[in-house]
């Protein structure tokens, strides 16, 4: 390991701030991917590999991408929520790896919502 | 590829002595079996405070909490929570108010009280890897105060900040770090303490053990503001993982040039070694300390003169706390400004304290200064188990005071606990229930710093002898009032005269109980009696004879298992005790199934 200079300082914790991005658990966005049994059986598993993969080869340093349970809606799955700061969640339904990659290109990067595959904007009510 | 989960497993002594690591490696091969090991990231991070329910583990990004894992909860858990997103809740912290799992860790009052500024990333980083340090913002402050800030206006910002050495005595860390930097001779150092040794205290093994570049980060500036080259890391040898941890840490620190000459290029050398201490209680004395350091028996001076001006090989040295160099590098990114907005009036910024004793959340806080004993016992400590009733918390160590329910509400500060007779201290705090005996714990106490006092000095070499004798004798049921009045002179002598802060602080557990809890030791000399029947000798022990017939038919355990063969009885009928014959060994206590034996 040679000496560090300044900027090498900063390129490491560039680095190394995208790994652990995840557990300050706030990001610019936040992708949750539907994984209940319902979710899994449809190919919630390749879908969430796409977005790591995007995440990935974008090389996005403020996107997170994670999991939950069933989204109550099994008929549609795969689904994912797509959180971006200070905007409502948006839900999309019937993905596929290429939608995913246009999801990223347009809502993740672009802020624009793919309206094809979106199903509705805003969550459920909770108490 | 990233991960979509970190699985934060708490490595700090607290759970790897409740077999963390075998959660982790059960954990790795779970994950492995399920093909999860591209998507899922285990880390093992230091302590992470809540060290009453270890093993713990925190689920990132959702902050999920789990508590007392066990390897055989591990395949459920993830088949449950990391494959189906079902987080489990029988692992949950339950709160006792409301019986509902709190799953989120910042729901849980013990973690949404606290307020963390020497911790800032306990749990949040693997403390063997510096890049997770670099990420969390680590070593920025040392590239600020190398490249655009002169040594006084570091020095500056510190005493701006209104910092206080966070080790017991409170000096505030600018004012010494000025007069090292304005003493003549060279070279200068600077010496981090991290010599703990009150029993029950882990505020300093945890930072390092959790976060040591934090440390060393804060000796790198300091050794700028006050322009030493080399420093000395003093740390106890029976701390053997803030050891390894510390050492992985300073050789990190070395490839990557952040250590050693010339670092990040800018022409400023430093470099620190690694002193490592027997376990002496005298050792955390500063002046004793340098004594340890160079080789010679750890036994203090007399002061003046100050490290500040001769200190290590005799020559200008800044020493402060763990604690302390870890509030350092957060003081330097933000501002004395800010920090000085936390806290008190005189005592600005947190405090780490370790809460221990009758207490069901035992554990690491760090808190603002001014939040009161009440909000730290009861709101982050969950009160007393067992509906036991509060009696009193000793603060500041075996030589702090023990402080009653009557001044609960105080807020707590340096000045604070110094005028209710007790002390800051490292931060260690020992809670104790109505079971507890006052005069026991003044007793137990100076048995610790009787053992532990170096014998140099006259005060505290013969006077924590006689209070010891003096207090046992109480203890014994053969005290006098006269001993009473000899014990509270001979602990004004010793405090007035000892040589170091040892001595003098050493009468702090018998001057305050003796002023809080005088009614106590009165039982104790008076009616030859121990309130809270901790004292043996002055128990009588006595079966209820409705009690043994009605609930236990007289079962015959306690005439069974006496060891004096003191107990007489048939079954079903009532058991006695012959006092003459009775050890008072308590065994019956304990037996009895029916409460039946009284102890009076």
């Amino acid at each position: 390991m040679p000496k560090l200079k300044l900027e090498d300082l900063a390129e490491i914790r560039e680095k190394a701030r995208k790994a652990t991005l995840l557990r300050e658990g706030a990001a610019r966005v936040k992708m949750t991917v539907h994984m209940g049994t319902c979710g899994i059986a449809a190919g919630a598993r390749k879908i969430m590999e796409a977005a790591l993969r995007e995440v990935e080869d974008r090389d996005l340093h403020d996107v997170i991408v994670t999991t939950s349970g069933c989204a109550g809606l099994c008929s549609r799955e795969p689904m994912a929520t797509v959180e971006v700061v200070g905007e409502a969640p948006v839900k999309y339904v019937d993905l596929t790896e290429a939608k995913m990659k246009a999801i990223f290109a347009e809502h993740v990067l672009g802020g624009k919502i793919v309206e094809p595959c979106a199903l509705a904007i805003g969550s459920e009510r909770t108490y | 590829m990233p991960h979509r989960m970190h699985v934060m497993v708490c490595a700090g002594t607290g759970c790897v002595a409740n077999r963390s690591p075998e959660v982790r490696d059960a954990l790795e091969r779970e994950i492995a079996k399920r093909g999860l090991e591209k998507e899922i990231r285990v880390v093992t991070t230091g302590c992470n405070g809540f060290c009453g329910a270890g093993p713990l583990m925190v689920v990132q990004p959702d902050g999920i909490f789990y508590q007392q894992v066990s390897p055989k909860d591990v395949p459920h858990l993830v088949e449950e929570h990391f494959l189906k997103g079902r987080p489990v809740q029988k692992l949950m912290y339950v709160p006792p108010e409301t019986r509902t799992p709190l799953p989120k860790m910042m729901d849980i009052p013990f973690f949404s009280r606290q307020m963390l500024i020497a911790l800032r990333n306990r749990g949040l980083i693997d403390p063997e890897k510096i890049e997770e340090y670099i990420a969390r913002d680590g070593y920025t402050a040392l590239v600020k105060a190398l490249t655009q800030m002169t040594p006084l206006q570091i020095l500056e910002e510190v005493k701006i900040s209104g910092l206080r050495g966070r080790g017991g005595a409170g000096f505030p860390t600018g004012t010494k770090w000025e007069s090292v930097l304005k003493a003549t001779g060279e070279p200068k150092y600077v010496i981090c303490n991290g010599d703990e040794g009150d029993p029950g205290a882990f505020m300093d093994r945890s930072i390092v053990e959790s976060d040591p570049h934090s440390v060393i980060e804060g000796m790198l500036i300091g050794a700028r503001a006050i322009g030493a080259r080399w420093g000395v890391v003093y740390i106890r040898n029976e701390y053997p993982l803030a050891v390894q941890r510390l050492m992985i840490a300073l050789q990190q620190a070395r490839e990557y040039g952040l250590l050693g000459d010339n670092i990040l290029d800018t022409g400023f050398d430093f470099d620190i070694s690694v002193s490592r201490g027997a376990g002496a209680f005298v050792c955390g004395e500063a002046t004793a300390l340098v004594a340890s350091v160079e080789g010679r028996a750890g036994e203090p001076r007399a002061r003046p003169p100050r490290l500040a001006e001769k200190g290590l090989w005799g020559k200008p040295t800044c020493l402060n706390n763990v604690e302390t160099w870890a509030d350092i590098p957060p003081i330097i990114n933000n501002g004395g400004k800010w920090y000085a907005q936390i806290g008190t009036e005189k005592s600005k910024g947190t405090k780490v304290f370790s809460l221990v004793g009758k207490i069901k959340n035992t554990g690491l806080v760090e808190v603002p200064m001014g939040i009161t004993l009440r909000e730290i016992i009861y709101d982050i400590g969950g009160g007393v188990p067992g509906g036991k009733k509060f009696k009193a918390v000793q603060t500041g160590g075996p030589s702090g005071g023990c402080i009653p329910n009557e001044l609960i509400d105080f807020p707590i500060d340096f000045e604070s606990l110094t005028e209710a007779g007790s002390m800051m201290g490292s931060g260690g705090m020992v809670i104790m229930d109505e079971d507890t005996c006052m005069v026991d714990v003044a007793r137990y106490f100076l048995t610790f710093t009787q053992d532990e006092s170096c014998g140099k000095c006259a005060p505290c070499r013969e006077g924590t002898m006689l209070m010891l004798s003096i207090l046992t004798r109480i203890t014994e049921g053969h005290g006098t009032m006269e001993d009473l009045d000899a014990l509270e002179e001979v602990a004004k002598v010793v405090a007035e005269t000892s040589l170091c802060g040892l001595g003098t602080s050493a009468p702090n557990p018998v001057l305050t109980t003796m002023r809080y809890f005088r009614d106590e030791y009165l039982a104790h000399i008076e009616a030859h009696k121990c309130p809270a029947h901790v004292c043996r000798e002055l128990n009588t022990y006595r079966i209820d004879p409705a009690i043994c017939v009605e609930r236990g038919h007289g079962c015959g355990v306690c005439r069974r298992e006496c060891p004096e063969k003191a107990i007489f009885g048939e079954k079903n009928q009532a058991h006695r005790i012959d006092a003459s014959l009775c050890s008072k060994c308590g065994t019956c206590v304990d037996l009895c199934h029916f409460n039946a034996v009284v102890v009076e």
